[in-house]
């Protein structure tokens, strides 16, 4: 419960973050950029859950500890990505994502 | 009765021709032909065993010869409709059981000679297996639809063998046609079953048959065109029957199947697969003679007398002495539909079903014995025309003395096979029908004259001066020619009414003098104007055909059957039915289904692009559908 600010508030900011992700994904060219894009939408949903913890089941933690869960698994599979575009990278000297149109050869 | 042993008949040569078939590049020539041998060996033992068992040991019962049947159910439709397989032994069954394996065995020995170094020796001797097994399924069925298995089964062999040159371009186009118009007139014979298994319920031999059973006491469940519809049945029957026996008007595949080698055409084409029509109507003559007072079986009579006789003219004026003895044959089987077509049921009236089946066992024999001497001779002058060949007897003996052994059982000299069976025949015609008697007689002069003519041609006649030396053949072809002739001299004694009559009681047939006597007078005056125009080269003969001109021309171009049949499938069914059959084909048939094809394929392509590959696209996709369902909920959920 933080004085001043109400769950209305952290909802708006944490649907901004997620929607900018979505945005960020479908329109940018660069693979590094559509990256970055997935953890917003990552951290969008992972504020969500701290905030709906906070507000609504203040005696639990089920919300804290699956918003843990979450970045636990953006780097894992931000470790991932990055393997593969480096990989990409190497093989047609490109992260355009324009580029990566099929999945054999 | 030892059904094992009857069941190993046919299995045994199926054994054979697997064995033969699958491994035919690793078997040897000399293994193969020992084995089929060896296999027929047996298979015909088997066969004297079992006609020894039924006819001896087990004899009648109660005053008839019983009709055994061990069989499976294979496909049951109804209660009382379903196809078995099974054995059925009665006694034709067993007759025809001797006729195939004696002269398959014969033909299979035979062969190891004629066909030594030939590139396809296992496979001839394989195919020479398949057809023995066809055939003996086909004598032992038990219902008509095991029988029009084997009868396809049979015809399948049969164009194999006939297309067993099948370099050659006219063997390939002969083995098409014995194909196309048996199958042509199989097609009857299926309707016709069809018709009887659908009216009469079953397809029985047994119930069929049976003199007090339903079908033949209502042989009339319903009508058509004013004849039963059982009549029509046993008609279309025939049809199947008349194919396969080569009758007028389906007999023209015949002489063209003589393009096959020469034991298969003594086999297949003479002695057992051709026989086959005339078995089928003997199978079902109860149905044949109590259906409609034997409407049917009148057909069958005149249908046989007009082959015997058409085919006889047309043999007479033939130079290649193998469509000689096609049209001989195809005359013969003629002689065995007519004296079916004419006999009666009860006691001695059976004579003409009696002497058909004593025909068709004689002829088997001597017929089979004329092909085999045929072949022995071509395989020494290298040529099937008779211009090619004369005073062959001075090189061939045994050759020489079989074949003229065979003429005079064809001719029906006594006291050789032919006469026995000949003569009851004519005797039975007599009693029935003047014209057909009359008939007859004349083909009876005929069939003298032109075997004697070929024997005169091959063996006497002109002096050919030979490249290579003709020699006599080598052993393995001469013993079979030496056992058939033994055969054709002395299976005439067989008291046949004893064992075979319509109603199994069997009767006594005694020889009727004066009707022999007219016969054998008729039949040497054949041979004596055979004797006359052909044992010496002489010019007389060439005046006669001239003197007979046109009638001489129509009989050496058979008629012209070949080209009535061109010209009815080139310009009417081809350009007429066919044609507009095509058209619709491709324009309606086809067009519906490429129309259906190419709309499917044009709005694919249109819709092709949506599938980019691009992630970013289908992500879009997937939101702005996320985004539609959205606002779709929150607009259902707030109105």
């Amino acid at each position: 419960m933080i004085e001043g600010i109400s769950i209305y508030e952290l909802l708006t900011v944490s649907t901004i973050l997620f929607f900018i992700g979505v945005y960020g994904f479908i329109t940018r060219k660069n693979l590094i950029s559509v990256l970055i894009s997935v953890e917003l939408i990552l951290n969008g949903a992972a504020v969500n859950f701290v905030v709906i913890n906070k507000y609504l089941y203040p005696e639990v933690l089920q919300g804290m500890i699956f918003s843990i869960f979450i970045i636990a698994v953006a780097a894992a599979e931000t470790a991932l990505a990055i393997s593969i575009i480096i990989n990409l990278y190497r093989k047609i000297s490109s992260v355009e994502v324009k580029e990566v149109e099929t999945m054999k050869n | 009765m030892n059904y094992t042993a009857i069941i190993l008949i046919p299995l045994i040569p199926l054994a054979v021709f697997l064995v033969l078939g699958l491994f035919n590049r690793k078997i040897g020539p000399g293994v193969s032909g020992l084995v089929g041998v060896g296999g027929m060996l047996v298979s015909t033992l088997l066969s004297f065993y079992t006609a020894f068992e039924y006819f001896m040991v087990l004899g009648k019962v109660s005053g008839a010869y019983p009709t055994l049947v061990e069989s499976t159910v294979w496909m049951n439709f109804t209660e009382t409709l379903r196809i078995d397989m099974g054995v059925l032994i009665d006694p034709i069954s067993v007759m025809m059981l001797i006729v195939v394996s004696t002269i398959s065995l014969m033909v299979h020995i035979y062969s190891r000679g004629y066909m030594k170094g030939d590139e396809g020796y296992t496979k001839f001797f394989s195919f020479l297996s398949l057809f023995t097994f066809s055939m003996y399924g086909l004598v032992l069925a038990t219902n008509l639809f095991q029988i029009y298995i084997f009868w396809e089964l049979v015809g399948v062999s049969s164009y194999l063998l006939i297309g067993y040159y099948y370099t050659k371009e006219s063997a390939v186009a002969a083995a098409k046609k014995a194909f196309i118009v048996t199958r042509f007139a199989d097609l009857g014979f299926l309707i016709g079953i069809l018709l009887i298994g659908y009216y009469t319920g079953t397809y029985d031999f047994e119930t069929l048959n049976n003199p007090e059973g339903a079908t033949l006491t209502h042989w009339a469940p319903a009508s058509f065109m004013g004849l039963s519809v059982l009549t029509w049945g046993l008609i279309l029957i025939f049809i199947g029957g008349a194919g396969k026996s080569a009758m007028f008007p389906l007999h023209i595949w015949l002489p063209d199947a003589m393009e096959g080698p020469t034991p298969v055409s003594a086999l297949i084409h003479a002695a057992t697969m051709v026989v086959a029509g005339v078995f089928l109507v003997a199978r079902l003559f109860p149905m044949y003679f109590f259906v409609e007072e034997g409407f049917a079986l009148q057909i069958v009579a005149f249908v046989g007398a007009f082959s015997a006789l058409f085919a006889a003219v047309i043999a007479l004026t033939q130079t290649d002495i193998k469509r000689v003895l096609a049209y001989s044959t195809m005359s013969q089987l003629g002689y065995m539909m007519l004296a079916l077509g004419v006999s009666g049921y009860e006691g001695s009236q059976g004579l003409g079903y009696m002497s058909s089946m004593f025909h068709l066992f004689t002829h088997a024999m001597f017929k089979a014995l004329l092909f085999l001497c045929a072949g022995s001779v071509i395989h020494a002058v290298h040529s099937n025309y008779l211009k090619d060949m004369g005073q062959l007897r001075k090189y061939m003996p045994i050759t020489h003395l079989s074949f003229l052994v065979a003429a005079l059982a064809i001719a029906g000299i006594p006291p050789f096979a032919g006469f026995w069976s000949k003569d009851e025949i004519l005797v039975a015609v007599y009693q029935q029908n003047t014209f057909l008697y009359v008939v007859g007689i004349f083909v009876a002069g005929l069939t003298a004259l032109y075997i004697f003519r070929i024997y005169f041609g091959i063996f006497w006649g002109k002096d050919n001066t030979y490249e290579h030396r003709p020699a006599e053949s080598p052993a393995s072809m001469t013993v079979p020619l030496i056992v058939l002739a033994v055969l054709s001299a002395t299976v005439g004694f067989i008291p046949f009414s004893e064992f075979i009559s319509p109603d199994r009681a069997g009767f006594d047939a005694h020889i009727d003098i004066p009707m022999a006597i007219t016969a054998v007078a008729v039949a040497l005056i054949g041979i004596g104007i055979a004797w006359m125009l052909y044992k010496k080269e002489s010019g007389l003969a060439t005046r006669l055909t001239d003197r007979l001109g046109v009638l001489y021309t129509w009989a050496h171009r058979k008629f012209y059957m070949d080209e009535v049949y061109l010209f009815v499938t080139k310009n009417i069914l081809f350009k007429g039915i066919a044609a507009g059959a095509a058209w619709a084909d491709r324009k309606i048939v086809d067009g519906t289904m490429n129309l259906i094809g190419n709309s499917t394929v044009l709005f694919s392509k249109k819709i092709k692009g949506m599938q980019s590959g691009r992630v970013q696209d289908y992500a879009m996709a997937f939101v702005s559908g996320t985004v539609i369902l959205a606002l779709l909920f929150i607009y259902l959920w707030t109105s």
